[in-house]
């Protein structure tokens, strides 16, 4: 019993970071209607990026502070040179330009960061463990990240539903046309939305950096299972993101203890069922 | 300037033919032709690091020991085999049937070699693998033209095993990657841990390579064993020590491994690791003259120190001397070249070694406890380590 618990709480807390990696990747895909296969190449470059910042600045939150700002105007950047050019092509087109820009991150990283492997330190303040049973304790930093995960879904789902910045992403989301013919300017919209994406996968990679290690590969890993959540949130719901990556993190927890043979296809076979139970995913329009 | 469709294809397609072309250029042959060495590593990718250090250590010896190989010049062809099973066919082919190469090293992923030492063996080539681990390539898959300068993935577990019976370890649980590579590593572990009255308290394992491993060490710490044998390896295992320590089950549990577990993450895992005995056929320490000039070497030539890739590059370099100068240089006389390779004694900065039955190294093993940063010699873990399969029918 005490085991299940703790599984809960591993799978929960796993949940909340991978929501964190996925929301902007729903935002994107749901909104600007491109499939962004870059976005894990985003959560690297922000593990990475928070691996510099935290050693110039000494401490991972405010490498988060300023990595953030940085990760938004590098998102602007790339919308400007590429992804606003894929608007109105088809879905293999923009699968070859976000495929190319992984390829040329990669190599961008093996460049600047090489291909060793490293650990970004907690803070000092958050370094202590709790104990939880005799042998088993849980590292501060793990709590913390999950308090700071919770307080972020809560901010974006506070902005999108009560703020008019929200009012207009989730119009642009259910009709394009009707937000363009009232008057706004859709491009400006789709750049901060992609913007916001690129800012929500590096924080993912630059707050997960400290318990996820940092080495090349993270990004791929990280991308398959934010369009998993994507998929069974439903395409483009904040909300369903949210629900989708606490299921699909207490899936794979109970899964690897309970039923390890399993445990590859754990998250797939949850993914077949709701797709089963409702085709457009947990919150989506069909 | 506006470019048509056409002018930005053909633009495109020249200077793609042109990056292609680069490395297969030929330079015109002096009068005794050069040995063709084709280098089939890694040079891109997660296992970059290992493919960079083996290339070096090759050529560190190669450098070293010019007049050592029958008279002969080498000239390499360096290909990237990316560490994807599925090009690696194609790969090999790239260089055994159109670069014409007379000896081709290759590689660090187990699933690459065994695709390109299937085709190694037909075309009947002198083959050198300077780490893929894979049992089979020396065990049942074995042939007289692949010969191994690494290791085979049950050898370190063995050694494990050994070495975790005489600290006085009854009983362990393992925890490992569910893959080829960890469950030869588990089996290997297994041989000689439960046949000297150890004892296995239970078997888990995660999917390759799923680095989520909370849930996991929930169980471990539930279960408390006096010892836990993993096999990880890379930024795998660098996230685990870091987990690990974090849960606390350092303070409660002894972590053994293969030496994989911490080499080359031991800067990465940092005061995290302290503790953490593995088993590996290398250990940076060794307190002999060729150990010393060699960690020497390397570091003067490439301002890094020396890892176990390097040494293995460096003693796949050797295994082409022994060769080459038995047969007068003349890569043709296969039967030759074979036979002295086989039979040699190496003098490897890892200490001396010869080969078994399939190719594959007899040697000792190290246990390193990893202290402060440092994989630190703790002595002997086992000597002579042999093959883990008696699959290989000698030919």
């Amino acid at each position: 019993m005490e085991l299940a618990l703790l599984q809960l709480f591993n799978g929960v807390q796993y949940g909340l970071l991978i929501f964190l990696a996925a929301s902007g990747l729903t935002l994107v895909f749901g909104i600007l209607g491109v499939i962004n296969l870059a976005h894990g190449s985003f959560y690297m470059l922000g593990a990475y990026s928070a691996l510099t910042l935290t050693s110039m600045l000494g401490d991972v939150f405010l490498a988060v502070v300023v990595g953030i700002p940085l990760a938004f105007a590098f998102g602007l950047i790339i919308e400007w040179l590429f992804i606003r050019h894929l608007y109105n092509r088809d879905h293999l087109q923009q699968v070859l330009l976000t495929f190319a820009l992984i390829l040329i991150f990669n190599e961008l990283q093996r460049v600047i960061w090489g291909s060793r492997e490293h650990s970004i330190p907690a803070p000092e303040y958050l370094r202590a463990s709790i104990k939880l049973t005799e042998t088993l304790s849980y590292p501060v930093y793990r709590l913390a990240l999950t308090g700071i995960c919770i307080a972020l879904s809560v901010a974006m789902m506070l902005v999108i539903q009560k703020t008019r910045i929200g009012q207009l992403i989730r119009a642009g989301e259910s009709n394009r046309e009707m937000v363009e013919l009232l008057g706004f300017d859709s491009g400006i919209l789709y750049r901060f939305v992609f913007a916001a994406g690129v800012a929500l996968a590096a924080a993912a990679g630059m707050l997960g950096a400290p318990i996820e290690s940092v080495y090349p590969g993270i990004g791929e890993r990280i991308l398959i299972i934010s369009f998993v959540i994507v998929v069974v949130g439903g395409i483009g719901s904040i909300r369903g993101a949210f629900l989708g990556a606490i299921l699909i993190g207490v899936a794979d927890a109970f899964a690897k203890v309970y039923f390890p043979a399993f445990a590859s296809f754990a998250i797939y076979a949850m993914m077949a069922a709701v797709l089963l139970l409702r085709p457009a995913g947990l919150f989506g329009r069909s | 300037m506006k470019i048509s469709r056409r002018t930005a294809l053909s633009l495109t397609g020249a200077a793609g033919a042109s990056l292609v072309a680069a490395p297969f250029v030929r330079p015109s042959y002096a009068q005794a032709r050069a040995v063709r060495v084709g280098l089939l590593l890694p040079f891109s990718g997660t296992f970059a690091q290992p493919g960079e250090a083996i290339a070096n250590g090759f050529m560190l010896y190669y450098n070293q020991n010019k007049a050592a190989f029958g008279g002969r010049d080498l000239q390499f062809v360096r290909l990237d085999d990316e560490s994807l099973p599925p090009k690696a066919a194609e790969n090999t082919n790239k260089l055994v049937l159109g670069e014409k190469v007379d000896v081709l090293v290759g590689t660090v992923h187990s699933g690459v070699a065994l695709a390109m030492s299937k085709i190694a063996r037909e075309a009947g080539l002198l083959t050198i693998i300077p780490n893929a681990g894979a049992n089979d390539i020396t065990g049942g898959l074995c042939a007289p033209n692949i010969f191994r300068s690494s290791f085979d993935n049950g050898q370190p577990g063995f050694a494990t095993g050994v070495a975790m019976l005489k600290a006085g370890i009854k009983e362990a649980m393992t925890f490992s990657w569910r893959y080829a590579a960890g469950a030869e590593s588990n089996s290997g572990f297994k041989s000689s841990f439960v046949k000297g009255g150890g004892k296995i308290i239970k078997e888990i394992s995660i999917p390759f390579p799923d680095v989520q491993f909370q849930s996991s060490l929930t169980e471990i710490a539930s279960i408390k064993p006096p010892a836990v044998y993993s096999f990880f390896a890379g930024g795998g295992a660098a996230k685990y020590i870091n987990d690990w320590a974090g849960a606390k089950l350092n303070q409660s549990i002894q972590l053994w491994g293969p030496g994989f577990l911490t080499d080359g993450l031991e800067k990465a895992v940092g005061a995290n690791g302290n503790g953490i005995k593995t088993a590996l056929h290398y250990v940076d320490d060794i307190d002999t003259p060729t150990n010393k000039n060699f960690r020497a070497a390397y570091q003067a030539a490439y301002k890094q120190a020396a890892d176990v890739f390097a040494v293995q590059g460096y003693d796949a370099a050797q295994m082409l001397a022994t060769g080459l100068a038995a047969a007068n240089g003349d890569v043709a006389n296969r039967k030759r070249m074979f036979e002295a390779i086989k039979g040699a004694t190496y003098t490897s900065p890892r200490g001396n070694f010869k080969l078994s039955v399939g190719n594959n190294p007899v040697q000792d093993f190290y246990l390193r406890e990893l202290t402060g940063g440092v994989n630190v010699n703790r002595g002997l873990a086992a000597a002579a380590v042999g093959d883990s399969t008696q699959d290989c029918k000698a030919r």
